[in-house]
């Protein structure tokens, strides 16, 4: 598999195409945080909304359009998260941002299990230029959540 | 073809790229490559040349403020201008800024009774254009808001070109400043400086022109033009980065304050009040960047030796080759005109827009076949706005491009929608 393969996994494109998570939902909760990230070298955007019930992540959706590695990217990670503690989000997040600076290589197994289908953005960890890409909606959700506890308190 | 193939000249375009391939390089509208002889300027300078110019009383120094001042000559010949009408500046977007903050602080009351016909405020009018590239755009918005003048801009067509139908309209006698670009970093259209100027003269604007895509690929001769002040680059003009020219004419640089004040600009410095030096030294405050300065001249030498007229013909040539060749991709869609090879309307490149598939993973393939462009909204976010789309991918040539280069990129774009399942 060539590295473009690598990075265009069909997994991928089907998450690029899919989009899960996609439209913005009023999640009927207090805590709800929003975030708008922009990629400026690209000018992509995203409005990405976290509803926090408890200590759970109880609905995460978004809108917006970009490249299909920023694309696919939140869809996994809509899927990912949706429905799990906080704590488990956080480590998710945590092992995602590695993924990304680990330079195509794979993570070990404790953190493949929680990434899941975001195992297969190992590729573009080679491309540096492209890491902003798929970083786009995980700092979306990072600040969503921060805001939503800010919302909390 | 009207140019040799120079790629010999260029170092950096015999190296392979991503696994082995060999490099197709179109983006050159970002920035240029550099020929030998300006890598060899740079080096001579720095290895037996250098000195603080206009400072000491020593050999070095005299060397090192001689080839600073040839280079400023060089700039100045390339562009048909007086040497002393270039200032030299960090780059294109530096130029520009160094006219808006000059404007700005002649308003303030900067400079005195000389600046005065420089002074804006509210119920003047600053003009730009549609197609601006935002180093064009932003200080003029800006500079708006700093002195209540109010801004306004001529729009584009469905194909990037200016429409004039209200330019009578647009630039008034309220107009203090017509700005534009001499050719769209987008879409290569070239603008009708003629018609622009002519009308900013017959209300008493001031013209500045964004020179940054046209000084380094056809003739330009800045009294021919007419206008008042144009910005170019050196890197994007084969020179090294880190230095740009600013054209101004000499009464108008006489008379504008600077923005950025210090040491070596000033002839008279007191407690309370500081007189400047004339142009171009009152802009050149603090050391400058000599070496890179001593590069931009030797590209300057290297562009006037090919001829600017046979540089025109070439890359009017691979321009049309670029832009007829993606306009015929089934599924991509370019921006702009594809125009005409050997009439005076479009330049140099192709942006363009491939159906279902984002500029970002466009030129993810294209980097794996070993094409270089640029992928975003090259910094025109409003002209790709009117185009309805967040970005583009970009191909531009420069005189190292051959027709081999412009087929192998074609050849790529063309494998594009059945990678990303794009059916057309």
């Amino acid at each position: 598999m060539s590295s473009l393969e690598q990075m265009y996994q069909q997994v991928i494109m089907d998450h690029a195409r899919a989009g899960h998570g996609r439209g913005l939902k009023d999640p009927g909760l207090i805590h709800v945080g929003e975030s708008h990230q922009v990629n400026t070298t690209c000018g992509d955007e995203i409005r990405l909304r976290v509803g926090l019930d408890g200590d759970t992540v109880s609905s995460v959706s978004w809108e917006g359009q970009g490249c299909s590695i920023s694309q696919a990217s939140v869809s996994v990670l809509s899927e990912l998260v949706e429905g799990e503690s906080l704590a488990t989000a956080e480590e998710t997040m945590e092992a995602f941002r590695e993924l990304m600076q680990s330079k195509g290589e794979p993570l070990d197994d404790d953190r493949e299990d929680l990434l899941g289908d975001a195992t297969a953005f190992v590729g573009v960890g080679k491309y540096p230029a492209r890491i902003k890409c798929a970083m786009l909606g995980w700092s979306a959700f990072k600040d969503a959540v921060i805001r939503a506890g800010k919302d909390q308190a | 073809m009207h140019l040799p193939d120079l790629r010999a000249d260029f170092p950096l375009l015999t190296r392979t790229v991503r696994n082995g391939k060999d490099l197709v390089y179109l983006d050159s509208g970002a920035t240029s490559q550099r020929p030998q002889a300006v890598l060899d300027a740079v080096r001579d300078f720095e290895e037996r040349h250098n000195g603080a110019v206009a400072r000491g009383a020593h050999l070095l120094a005299e060397e090192a403020t001689g080839l600073f001042e040839a280079a400023r000559s060089s700039v100045a010949t390339l562009v048909g201008a007086s040497f002393d009408e270039i200032v030299w500046t960090e780059n294109a977007t530096a130029a520009i800024n160094l006219v808006a903050s000059g404007i700005g602080n002649a308003s303030a009351g900067i400079g005195g009774e000389e600046a005065a016909l420089f002074r804006i405020g509210p119920g003047d009018e600053i003009c730009v254009t549609e197609t601006e590239h935002h180093a064009n755009l932003v200080p003029w918005q800006q500079l708006a808001i700093r002195t209540g003048a109010t801004l306004r801009w001529i729009p584009v067509d469905d194909l990037g070109r200016l429409i004039l139908d209200d330019l009578d309209t647009l630039v008034t006698e309220r107009t203090k400043v017509l700005a534009f670009t001499h050719v769209s970093n987008v879409t290569g259209v070239i603008s009708p400086v003629a018609t622009l100027v002519a009308r900013a003269k017959a209300v008493g604007a001031l013209t500045v022109l964004d020179a940054c895509q046209s000084v380094p690929h056809l003739p330009v001769d800045v009294k021919d033009l007419d206008v008042d002040f144009a910005a170019f680059s050196g890197h994007k003009m084969l020179g090294p980065t880190g230095i740009g020219a600013l054209y101004g004419r000499k009464d108008l640089l006489d008379a504008l304050p600077p923005s950025i004040f210090g040491g070596g600009a000033v002839t008279v410095v007191s407690m309370d009040s500081t007189a400047w030096h004339e142009a171009p030294t009152r802009f050149e405050a603090g050391t400058q960047p000599v070496a890179q300065a001593v590069g931009m001249g030797a590209a300057a030498e290297y562009l006037m030796e090919l001829g600017m007229e046979s540089v025109e013909a070439h890359e009017r040539e691979i321009g049309h080759l670029l832009r007829q060749g993606v306009a015929e991709i089934p599924g991509v869609r370019l921006l702009g005109p594809v125009g005409s090879a050997d009439e005076r309307d479009v330049i140099g490149l192709a942006a363009f827009v491939v159906d279902g598939v984002h500029p970002h993973d466009v030129g993810q393939l294209l980097d794996d076949r070993g094409v270089a462009v640029r992928v975003g909204h090259h910094c025109a976010q409003p002209l790709h706005r009117r185009f309805g789309v967040t970005g583009s991918t970009r191909a531009s040539a420069h005189v190292y491009t051959t027709p081999a280069d412009a087929e192998a990129f074609l050849s790529a774009l063309a494998e594009v929608p059945a990678f990303f399942g794009v059916s057309v």
